[in-house]
């Protein structure tokens, strides 16, 4: 006995599930985008791309493919004239090791989350900081990495509570029939 | 859209990764091999995104104003009485300019002296942060038929900015001289020797490279030289001052965390510009 063939998507439903698959790529490149404005914070846009990469990781792997992940990467060390390809294997080996650990991260609470977040980003910001000096071939002072990294970490509360207000409302579009 | 098997559909998730990492590194490779080809990519970038940026600097500014106005608010009796001060001050030093400015006419008339053409120059806005965490930069938004080049030298209205170091159609990038690359040649204006003011990254610039017996001193003007051709000698660009180490900093005189607009203004110097500028020379634009 076979059950009746799935209802055909319609129009509207399919521009809805692709809006829904792409916001969190969408997102994350308009905050870049504005995190280029001058406010006299330098080095907002690395910044910027971290916390919601791994948050997107952490709590929705399937919105954030690893291909989205490689031309966010791209898109920041263009905006950021950093060396072309850094941010991208940063990124990169984040995503990796955060997918490999989110059915740990995704039972913590938010503090643990953080917590976990503040270690990301500063490994995160070593590697950063190595890939500097290789691709330069000149050691460079370790200090702005570690700003980077507590700027960072701070921003991940305020990025992490407007996203899962986001992600809560979606979750709730896509359980409902 | 393809249908695939769910196995080799899985297989392919999850070679994914490892695949763009290694591409990750073949970019890294492209990047450094060729430069120019990241160049291009940055300007294109930044061309697309320069109106969006003009169109928000507006808002910020206003939010940054009122921010202002605020904190000047509250110290408005203070900033009153050092204003009193300064001018009374300043007065002092017009009337000593304006002696100095007779006199230097007398002088120029009796050397039959042909005074330099004024330089020209246009006035740019600031529109977004250009830099990194390990670079200080800004882009700047240029109108389609502007006449910046590589080279044009960047002052603020107080002193010196940086140097354009990348051109667009619609944005161009100015290097700020407290970035890490960067590497000023300066004259000391009491002594009158030269020095090096490098970049770290940090609000001051550190001085190197002086000629023994003539350090530096605390409090001495510091002005560009126009040594290797690279900008013209005289330009303010700031005052000494020691480090908690004792190392002699440049404190500027532009104020690089709040740039709002900056003059582009065109020597027609040709020194020490990036590498692909060299082998093929841009022309100076006709007036």
């Amino acid at each position: 006995m076979r059950g009746r063939p799935a209802p055909a998507m319609g129009l509207l439903r399919q521009i809805d599930a692709v809006a829904r698959a792409a916001f969190p790529t969408g997102l994350t490149a308009l905050l870049m985008v504005l995190a280029a404005v001058p406010v006299g914070l330098p080095g907002l846009v690395p910044a910027v791309a971290l916390p919601c990469i791994v948050f997107w990781s952490v709590f929705r792997p399937a919105a954030l493919p690893p291909l989205a992940v490689f031309g966010l990467g791209l898109f920041g060390d263009l905006l950021s004239f950093a060396p072309v390809g850094s941010g991208v294997l940063t990124l990169l080996v984040v995503t990796g090791l955060v997918t490999r650990w989110r059915r740990f991260l995704v039972r913590q609470s938010f503090l643990a989350v953080w917590l976990a977040y503040c270690g990301v980003a500063l490994g995160a910001a070593a590697l950063e900081w190595l890939l500097q000096v290789v691709l330069g071939w000149r050691v460079v002072p370790v200090a702005p990495g570690l700003y980077q990294a507590m700027m960072s970490a701070g921003l991940y509360p305020g990025v992490a509570w407007v996203m899962s207000r986001i992600h809560e409302a979606m979750s709730r579009a896509e359980s409902a029939p | 859209m393809i249908r695939l098997s769910i196995p080799l559909r899985q297989a392919l998730s999850r070679l994914s990764l490892p695949v763009l990492i290694a591409l990750a590194f073949g970019t890294m490779l492209l990047g450094k091999a060729d430069a120019l080809l990241a160049e291009r990519a940055r300007m294109a970038l930044t061309d697309a995104f320069a109106p969006i940026w003009a169109a928000l600097q507006q808002p910020v500014a206003t939010v940054r104003e009122a921010v202002q106005e605020g904190e000047s608010l509250l110290k408005l009796r203070a900033e009153n009485a050092r204003l009193r001060e300064e001018n009374e001050r300043l007065r002092r030093w017009q009337a000593a300019a304006l002696a100095l400015e007779a006199e230097n006419a007398v002088f120029q008339r009796q050397l039959h002296f042909v005074p330099e053409a004024a330089p020209a120059f246009q006035t740019v806005r600031v529109v977004a942060d250009g830099g990194g965490i390990y670079a200080r930069a800004v882009l700047l938004g240029i109108g389609p038929n502007h006449g910046v080049r590589k080279g044009q030298i960047a002052l603020d209205e107080r002193g010196l900015v940086g140097r354009v170091t990348e051109v667009g159609l619609r944005s161009a990038r100015v290097l700020l001289a407290t970035d890490m690359n960067s590497r000023i040649p300066v004259v000391l204006e009491g002594s009158r020797a030269r020095a090096m003011m490098v970049g770290t990254n940090g609000a001051r610039p550190r001085l190197q490279h002086w000629p023994e017996g003539s350090a530096p001193e605390e409090g001495e003007r510091v002005v560009t030289s126009a040594e290797a051709g690279a900008f013209p000698a005289g330009l303010p660009v700031g005052i000494v001052r020691r480090s908690e180490g004792g190392a002699p900093e440049v404190e500027l005189f532009a104020r690089l965390d709040r740039l709002d607009v900056v003059r582009l203004f065109d020597y027609g110097l040709g020194g020490i510009l990036p590498p692909e500028a060299v082998a093929r020379p841009e022309p100076r634009p006709r007036r």
